[in-house]
């Protein structure tokens, strides 16, 4: 099933992200679109990646902070020389707080035509012990 | 009698402020072209997907960030100096009992022509996907070609 498709898809400029601190290395910096659904047991994150390999996603989870980010290489032969640019590349780059507790080691990444799929199980919630009192 | 308006009508002037303020803009825009140093950077057409066109001795190149874009559900076609694109992007739709926190990506149809400086040769233009990055290859035209022309000493 297919979400949507009648409708013509608009344009959106690129949106440069802010980055804490100052990049070493000189260029763009852009914040992927997302889409965040959650589910019972897990959360997923979808991100529009254009341009990144597999290998070069950088996923890093520590105190409840996701990151996200992305190199990307040039896609343009040395020869080429630019006619008309309508968007730039560069590197993608985004932070979200979770606010459920994450199972660390079952998170799971793919990428597939430029789109980052992560799903991040839910930690187990302790079910909770039902204590009967005895009478004596 | 002589006809003679004592005040120029407000709405012929709204309509000259408007195309003075349009005339502003494309000088800016030509200025900001300038300073950037590049040629054609920062203007696009405004209609999706953005496009980037570069050239080489022989060949244009045409690139799109087109990310969750199947090949099959793409269609390029090639004209003496146009290149059509157009395809449909498919956002595939999760169970129903999922709650969405953020819904960013968009999903849809897309069709664009992108006329190219020169003539091409449209039999052998090739087209490829990669990590949702579209390359349509495009060779110049025998005629659009540089020549190389050596002078003569006489």
């Amino acid at each position: 099933m297919a979400a949507n498709v009648s409708k013509e898809i608009q344009v959106r400029e690129k949106q440069e992200a802010s980055v804490p601190a100052e990049q070493t290395r000189p260029g763009a910096v852009f914040t992927p679109d997302v889409d965040i659904f959650e589910k019972e047991s897990e959360l997923t994150l979808l991100a529009d990646m254009p341009g990144v390999k597999a290998e070069n996603i950088v996923i890093d989870l520590r105190d409840n902070v996701l990151t996200v980010s992305g190199e990307v290489s040039p896609p343009e032969g040395r020869e080429e020389e630019d006619v008309m640019i309508e968007y730039e590349t560069g590197k993608y780059y985004r932070q979200f707080t979770l606010s459920e507790v994450i199972n660390q080691e079952k998170i799971n990444a793919q990428m597939t035509e430029g789109v980052l799929r992560l799903s991040l199980p839910k930690v187990e919630k302790a079910t909770p012990r039902k204590i009967t009192v005895k009478a004596v | 009698m002589i006809y003679r308006p004592m005040f120029s009508l407000p709405s012929w002037r709204f309509r000259s402020s408007f195309s003075d303020l349009e005339r502003m803009k494309q000088q800016m825009d030509r200025l900001m072209d300038v300073f950037s140093g590049y040629p054609g950077r920062g203007r696009s057409a405004g209609v999706f997907p953005l496009v980037n066109l570069t050239e080489d001795r022989d060949r244009y190149y045409i690139r799109a960030e087109l990310p969750g874009v199947k090949s099959e559900d793409m269609e390029i076609q090639a004209e003496r100096n146009t290149i059509s694109l157009s395809g449909a992007r498919k956002v595939a739709a999760e169970r129903d009992d999922v709650k969405y926190h953020r819904r960013e990506r968009e999903a849809g149809t897309f069709s664009r022509m992108i006329g190219l400086p020169g003539e091409i040769d449209p039999d052998k233009v090739s087209a490829s996907l990669a990590d949702g990055i579209l390359t349509i290859t495009v060779p110049k035209a025998e005629v659009a070609k540089p020549k190389q022309i050596s002078v003569k000493r006489t």
